[in-house]
């Protein structure tokens, strides 16, 4: 049994073991599917969520280990209500089958959060971890400048 | 509706008589508007209940109460296909933009592909000779025959072109003659725009109030479709439909399909796909959390689980029996069996200009020869299915570039008739050919039976993805070549793989006989007029299982035949841009060779820690050269700059076809610096992204690509852009380093970033 805060809510895990990825609790508890599995190795960042704003791997971190509040690509934004990030990735048009999107967009405004105007050396820097076989990364890195762009202008 | 039906059945017989394309039939709540295929008897797979033969009609578009919905016939994995094919129809049908619906056409014979075979014929793609053409038309034949509702080949475009046109242009017309009827107007004073008829004096009925009565008119002929000059979706940048759902986490794959009491499942097998399990030992499995179930399938050993990762914890600790595979057991010794096969009779000559032997016969020959490794597609998304066997129905939710032969094979499985099977094509988390494949859909339907009435989801793990794929053959070429002057004057061209086509046919039980294309594809119908000029295929047999990998053959023969032309160009002291150039008379390959030299800035000078690279390939109908940049660092060799130059005959979608072409570069320039799949024991060496890495952010080049419209089609442009990313890399590592590299991936012999 643990308790969470995922995307401002309470839950209570009751069929996962503390040991189980926290990603599986989301998708096959939860019904949280926004946030993908990929690799499970943390290698290729299309599990990242927050946790207290905090990019991490949902795939390697144990459900039992978390301590703090967790945001999904559900909690970010909505078609309905866009976070800037997510503006800005339908802006530049990005995605492409759109699998890793949600792991790229969680990274990409983690980082915006600690780095309002990032480089685009920090960009390649916080941005490396995620994959993307479709290889939108000229549209990703554009994107992450737009969104710095529109967070500014508030 | 049974009336109705029966109207409509009888309209299309007569349809039939008058050889009509297109027309309507009433569905329920609405009417269907598609291409009629009154040779072809097919059932409309939105008319259900109706006789076979009576509603012969390849539904595009569908208007009910709730509006308008396109059925795009081919499945999205990333390419926008789902929003060109949108467009093609909400052009004619003028639509608004915002209102268009898009949803996967169910598994149906009406919905085959017709163009995806021609890549396979032994006529240049450019060659529109009587000859080539004449054989086009039997290869639609053979693809009904087939009756393949694949996604692949860059084939949509061209097999959508009329017929999404046709459908949207039938059914506006259609509208026009109820309001008219309606009005008791003339049909000529009346209008249509966004979603609407509109009179003189600017009423408007929607499309959604008029479809009962569309239902009932008589389409008497062939509609016209607009000029190309009065386009207002196709030929501009228009937002994907899918874009918002997928940077929201909204838009659903099939590894995000939920039901009910679900069960999750994963998969033991043994050294590759499809491969028999004689015995098994699951104990320790069995004890392990959330474990439910233990299933034997032919090729494997699932467990059942609650949830995913339960199931993949308690699969890696099962063993599998089986007997040992035939085939050599280590990549050295199926290389020997490909470099075996070049003694033996060849498997096709497809070109064979002057006389090379003897023009080989004497002087300074140079001799090279290449190899590439095998493959994986590596998607983002690892292969899953969902499957459900409940009361006599099956229900399938799988991403897949093949929902006909879901129905075969879930036929052959559960012995249900086809009118209880169901196949729910989802968006896909990347294709790339992977996802025409069979295995993972047989798995998921295999468990489904043995625990009938319980929903189950398959995914594979990581390592499960990465080891058990259809990869890209392993493959060599052999080359002689000579030099006269400036040009190259003869060139002597071998290429050995195993067969894709008898490997991917053969699992799904069909043969193809005759040569297999794919191991010359993209060479001997280059535009080179070299003057004597042999291309053989050769044929050593399937060893692990083969499969179509982004562009299919190209994707080995451009690195071939593209560096030996750079090595020529360099040994002949020419300007490899301009040796190229002069041995090409084809004008839309000379012009996308002349637009990137002049985006990448060829022939200009670079500090001396830069170098390009240039390569040329034509493939799926589309000449595109490419030329990269690299930059020597401290960490090693970076690709900076990519610049791709296409032609796609009639660019649709300009914004997406970039998308489609820098993503396919960068594919190409993954595999070429990282990319490679070994075997030792039988067993695939690699298994997730830290020893089968791609492409990562800080890897990517700045890309500027260019579209030309010089072609004499339109073309697809999924595959064209990865084929010349190899070669075009290889190429400028040469100019860099002076080290010439005949085997991929390139970082066995360079360091990169």
């Amino acid at each position: 049994m643990v308790d969470l805060v995922v995307n401002g809510q309470k839950k209570t895990v009751t069929e996962a073991t503390d040991d189980t990825p926290l990603l599986w609790v989301l998708r096959d508890e939860l019904g949280l599917t926004g946030t993908k599995f990929g690799c499970g190795i943390a290698m290729c960042g299309a599990c990242t969520v927050h946790i207290d704003g905090q990019a991490v791997r949902s795939c390697s971190y144990p459900v039992g280990e978390v301590d703090g509040e967790i945001t999904t690509i559900e909690g970010l934004g909505n078609p309905q209500a866009l976070h800037a990030v997510q503006k800005a990735w339908i802006d530049n048009q990005v995605a492409q089958c759109g699998y890793c999107q949600s792991g790229q967009i969680m990274t990409a405004a983690a980082l915006l959060a600690e780095v309002p105007d990032p480089t685009d050396m920090q960009i390649d820097q916080a941005m490396s971890g995620n994959l993307c076989r479709c290889g939108t990364y000229p549209r990703i890195r554009a994107a992450v400048h737009s969104a710095a762009k529109l967070m500014a202008e508030g | 509706m049974a009336r109705k039906q029966k109207s409509k059945g009888s309209r299309a017989g007569k349809i039939a008589r008058r050889t009509f394309l297109v027309g309507s039939l009433a569905v329920a709540g609405g009417v269907a508007f598609g291409v009629w295929r009154y040779k072809t008897p097919y059932g409309n797979p939105l008319a259900e209940g109706l006789k076979e033969g009576e509603a012969a009609l390849t539904p595009f578009v569908k208007i009910d109460a709730d509006g308008v919905t396109i059925i795009t016939p081919r499945a999205e994995m990333g390419q926008g296909i789902h929003s060109t094919l949108a467009a093609l129809v909400a052009e004619e049908l003028d639509m608004a933009w915002d209102d268009i619906r898009v949803i996967h056409g169910p598994p149906a014979k009406a919905y085959l592909n017709q163009a995806v075979l021609e890549e396979g014929l032994p006529y240049a793609a450019i060659d529109i000779s009587d000859a080539a053409e004449r054989m086009r038309v039997i290869a639609k034949g053979a693809g009904k025959f087939l009756a393949m509702q694949i996604t692949g080949g860059s084939s949509s475009i061209p097999d959508g072109f009329m017929k999404m046109r046709l459908a949207g242009a039938a059914a506006r017309g259609a509208l026009i003659e109820a309001a008219a009827q309606r009005l008791g107007v003339p049909a000529n004073v009346l209008v249509t725009q966004e979603g609407a008829v509109v009179t003189r004096d600017g009423t408007r009925i929607a499309y959604t109030d008029l479809a009962m009565e569309a239902a009932q008119v008589d389409l008497r002929k062939k509609p016209k479709l607009k000029p190309q000059s009065e386009w207002r979706y196709l030929g501009k940048s228009m937002p994907r439909l899918d874009m918002a759902s997928k940077s929201t986490g909204t838009a659903q794959f099939s590894i995000d399909v939920r039901l009910p009491d679900m069960l999750f499942a994963s998969v033991k097998m043994g050294p590759h796909i499809l491969y028999p399990i004689k015995s098994y030992d699951a104990s320790k499995a069995e004890t392990m959390p959330g474990v439910k179930q233990i299933v034997k399938i032919p090729d494997g050993v699932a467990v059942l689980a609650t949830n995913t990762w339960n199931a993949m914890q308690a699969a890696k600790t099962i063993r599998v029996d089986y007997e040992p595979p035939s085939y050599p057991l280590t990549t050295d010794g199926q290389f020997d069996a490909l470099a075996q096969s070049f003694a033996g009779d060849s498997d096709s000559e497809n070109r064979n200009d002057g006389d090379v032997d003897t023009a080989l016969s004497k002087g300074n020959i140079i001799e090279r020869e290449y190899k590439v490794p095998y493959l994986a597609h590596a998607t983002m998304e690892p292969m899953n299915a969902t499957a459900l066997l409940k009361n006599g129905r099956l229900d399938v939710w799988a991403g897949n570039q093949l929902p006909t032969q879901i129905v075969k094979e879930a036929k052959a499985i559960t012995k249900l008739s086809v009118e209880n099977i169901h196949v729910h094509t989802t968006l896909m988390g990347g294709g790339f050919g992977r996802r025409a494949e069979m295995d993972y859909i047989k798995q998921a339907i295999h468990i489904a039976k043995a625990v009938e009435g319980t929903p189950v989801k398959l995914t594979y793990s990581r390592e499960n993805d990465t080891q058990y794929d259809a990869y890209r053959p392993l493959a060599m070429a052999r080359f002689r070549a000579k030099l006269d002057g400036d040009k190259l004057v003869a060139l002597d061209s071998q290429f050995a793989a195993p067969s894709i086509l008898s490997s991917q046919f053969g699992r799904i039980g069909l043969s193809m006989p005759g040569p297999d294309a794919t191991i010359v594809q993209s060479t001997w119908d280059q535009p080179y007029d070299f003057a004597n000029f042999r291309v053989r295929g050769h044929r050593p047999p399937v060893m692990m299982p083969i499969g179509s990998w982004r562009s299919v053959g190209a994707s080995q023969n451009a690195f071939f035949l593209e560096s030996m032309i750079d090595e020529m160009a360099h040994e002949a002291g020419v300007d490899p841009l301009e040796f190229r150039l002069s041995q090409i008379t084809h004008e839309p390959s000379r012009k996308v060779l002349e637009k990137v030299a002049e985006m990448s800035g060829w022939g200009g000078e670079l500090l001396p820690d830069r170098a390009r690279g240039v390569a040329f390939c034509l493939s799926f109908g589309v000449p595109t050269a490419e030329v990269i940049e690299v930059l020597q660092t401290d960490d090693g060799i970076k690709i900076d700059k990519a610049f791709a130059a296409v032609d796609v005959g009639t660019a649709l979608d300009p914004r997406n076809i970039e998308a489609q072409v820098f993503g396919a570069m960068n594919f190409g320039l993954a595999a070429a610096m990282t990319g490679e799949i070994t075997i030792s024991n039988g067993y695939v060496e690699q298994s997730n992204f830290h020893d089968y890495d791609s492409l990562r952010m800080y890897q990517a080049p700045s890309v500027k690509v260019a579209i030309l419209e010089n072609g004499e089609k339109v073309r697809g442009i999924g595959e064209p852009g990865t084929p010349p990313a190899a070669p075009a890399l290889a190429n400028a590592v040469f100019a860099l380093t002076g080290k010439r590299i005949r085997d991929l991936p390139l970082r066995n012999h360079v360091k990169f970033i």
